[in-house]
């Protein structure tokens, strides 16, 4: 009789036996050989724990439900003792593993479940949250030449970069604003800095950004980022601004 | 104002000779001269200072300011020889039986006209009456006589002044003076770029829009109701109407992108602008209101600062950047026709005279880094493309804008990065500044 709720104990167990410890296994394995010896003594202890479901969200709970037999004394880590046999809500923040020991007379056993608490939020949050500092670091001004408005080389290596970051985030939407260094007529500095505006946006649909999330003004000679008189500086006041278009 | 028939001829005498030797002197020498009276030989005009009649507190006060506003007046109208206050009479003849004729003519005034007359502030009035005498006609010498009776306020003797020196003007240079005009510019002396108003000669500075961001060329509507404008903010450049008897904006439509250098039809019933909506900015015209848009210019590069010929509506000058830097070219009004005005160099900013014959605009004749000269004013013929430099060696000019009588063109002038507006004669003499606070820029002179 004892030997039958034995071996149907083990049999199930055999059934579930992605939770099995190795110890476990290992009597398992070890028990068949010499059957009488064991049966003589006090059986050994098992253990089963589950969680359902095995993965949450941070805020969500999962319920631990847990069986033993042949034990006395049954503890989780974490949260202590516990009756041989129940179930208990959790809800961790982070990932856990619950360790459950079940003792008794035949030894001690253990079995684990693990809870994988997934953090999937803040990926997405993470593009919302782009900030304008973050986007300036990001996407660089281009530069452009005396009096004109075309793409230099080396402001089209510019645009490659620029445009790998803007498709990384999709959602940004682009302010691309012309400038002209402090010569010429304040009118005209308005068209060519328009121009040099329509000059970028070409180059980043080109570079593959979708011209629907482009903005495009010209701030002329009104705005500089310099003010001394010299090339250094007029070459800095002849460009095309990225923002965050908000 | 009365004039007998033996005066009127003598007036068209007078007339007649100074525009006879306007007209020659200009095909001999300079043609620019053309129509304005500038450089035929000059009136040998005094100006008395007006007597004091009556003994309101707030008299002596008018009556300087009076004083200096008509001499003042009649000196920048620039077709004066003025007789010096300190070559004058020390007299002060109210009346025309007051005054002694052969004091004026004599040495060391040697005055040809001599205007003169009375003030007063009483119940709240201020009444003027003022005359201007022909000092070598001792049979019938009166040229003028006005009066003026206005309610009293701290500006009422400039305005009279104002008025009475146009009136003189008018007589004796034949075209209508331009005291009683207005400059609009854009001052950044409250924090932001806004546009202000003053009076011809750079009295009377004040604030005309509040709108917190940066605000371009104003441009007056050629019945002074309405000033255009351009607003430039993170949404993007639009044209924007002030209205000047509202004191509040009025609707225009406003459009994604940039448009700006608004330009008014002298009908006021087009406003001609530069706009980015169909990706290059070109010239385009729409209604006063906005609507009707339709485009004039089709051709890569900048075009921008479009005006109308004043005198016909129908021709434009503008700037365009189709063959690399930026020159003056005229069209008509429809796109077609367009000539090339300017032969190189940056040239930008034309303003076309009230005639219609000339263009006034910036040039910068050898433009780069390094090159020799500056960017200045010059005036060009139309029909002949002929120029003449109006400003030299005087720091950065640029958007020059005619007097309604075109004997005058202010302008800006920038020097180490300030700005101020400047007045001179067209012929570039006579050069004064009219503003001397904060940076001002992009004047426009009103139509009358």
């Amino acid at each position: 009789m004892k030997n039958y709720k034995k071996n149907s104990a083990l049999a199930s167990a055999a059934l579930v036996a992605f939770l099995i410890t190795t110890g476990c296994h290992h009597k398992e394995a070890a028990a068949p050989p010499p059957p009488p010896p064991p049966a003589e003594t006090a059986p050994a202890p098992t253990a089963n724990i589950t969680v359902t479901p095995n993965s949450i969200a941070p805020g969500q709970s999962a319920v631990l439900n847990w069986t033993t037999t042949n034990a006395t004394d049954v503890s989780i880590d974490g949260i202590g003792a516990v009756e041989t046999s129940g179930t208990k809500t959790v809800s961790p923040t982070e990932t856990a593993t619950y360790h459950l020991v079940a003792r008794g007379d035949g030894g001690s056993t253990d079995a684990t479940a693990t809870l994988t608490v997934t953090q999937p939020p803040p990926p997405p949050a993470a593009p919302q949250q782009l900030t304008e500092a973050e986007f300036e670091q990001n996407v660089k001004p281009i530069f452009f030449d005396y009096d004109a408005y075309s793409v230099r080389p080396d402001a089209q290596a510019v645009i490659s970069q620029d445009a790998s970051f803007l498709q990384s985030h999709p959602d940004a939407k682009i302010l691309i604003a012309g400038y002209c260094d402090d010569r010429g007529s304040s009118e005209y500095n308005l068209a060519l800095g328009q121009n040099r505006a329509n000059a970028a946006k070409t180059a980043l649909t080109q570079a593959g950004i979708d011209a629907s999330r482009i903005r495009t003004i010209s701030y002329g000679k009104e705005k500089q980022f310099c003010t001394e008189q010299n090339e250094s500086c007029w070459q800095q006041n002849r460009r095309a601004q990225f923002s965050l278009d908000q | 104002m009365e004039a007998s028939p033996n005066r009127c001829r003598k007036q068209a005498a007078l007339l007649f000779s100074i525009l006879f030797l306007a007209t020659t002197l200009a095909r001999a020498q300079d043609w620019v001269h053309t129509g304005t009276n500038l450089g035929a030989p000059k009136i040998r005009l005094a100006a008395a200072d007006f007597k004091m009649v009556g003994n309101d507190a707030a008299l002596s006060t008018a009556q300087l300011t009076f004083n200096q506003v008509l001499y003042a007046d009649l000196t920048n109208a620039g077709i004066f020889d003025m007789v010096s206050k300190s070559l004058a009479p020390a007299v002060m003849p109210g009346s025309p039986q007051e005054i002694n004729l052969s004091q004026w003519r004599s040495p060391p005034a040697n005055a040809a006209m001599v205007a003169f007359g009375a003030i007063n502030v009483q119940n709240g009035r201020e009444i003027v009456y003022g005359w201007l005498f022909d000092a070598k006609n001792t049979q019938s010498p009166q040229v003028l006589g006005q009066q003026y009776n206005e309610a009293a306020t701290p500006d009422t003797a400039r305005h009279i002044a104002h008025e009475f020196a146009d009136a003189i003007i008018a007589r004796l240079g034949g075209i209508p003076g331009i005291a009683e005009s207005k400059i609009y510019y854009i001052s950044d002396r409250s924090g932001n770029k806004e546009v202000w108003e003053m009076d011809y000669d750079g009295a009377n500075q004040h604030q005309v829009t509040h709108v917190s961001s940066i605000c371009l060329s104003p441009r007056i509507s050629p019945d002074g109701g309405r000033l255009a404008f351009d607003e430039l903010n993170s949404h993007g450049s639009n044209i924007r109407i002030y209205s000047m008897s509202l004191h509040r904006m009025v609707s225009f439509p406003i459009h994604d992108g940039t448009d700006f250098s608004p330009a008014w039809a002298p009908d006021g019933n087009n406003l001609a602008f530069s706009s980015s909506r169909s990706g290059d900015p070109e010239i385009w015209i729409s209604s006063a209101s906005g609507f009707g848009l339709r485009r004039v210019t089709a051709y890569r590069g900048p075009d921008v600062s479009p005006v109308f010929n004043p005198k016909t509506g129908t021709q434009i000058a503008w700037i365009s950047g189709r063959t690399g830097l930026p020159q003056v070219y005229i069209m008509e009004s429809d796109g077609t026709n367009v000539q090339r005005m300017t032969d190189g160099g940056y040239a930008t900013s034309p303003a076309w005279s009230p005639n219609g014959q000339f263009l006034a605009f910036a040039w910068a004749r050898n433009y780069g880094p390094g090159a020799p000269g500056g960017q200045d004013i010059y005036v060009m013929d139309i029909a002949s493309h002929r120029w003449i430099q109006l400003t030299h060696d005087i720091g950065r000019t640029d958007f020059p804008s005619w007097s309604p009588d075109g004997r005058h063109i202010i302008f800006q002038r920038t020097v180490g990065g300030h700005s101020e507006i400047w007045t001179m004669l067209a012929d570039g003499t006579g050069q004064q500044a009219l503003t001397k606070v904060g940076n001002s820029r992009m004047p426009n002179w009103s139509w009358k």
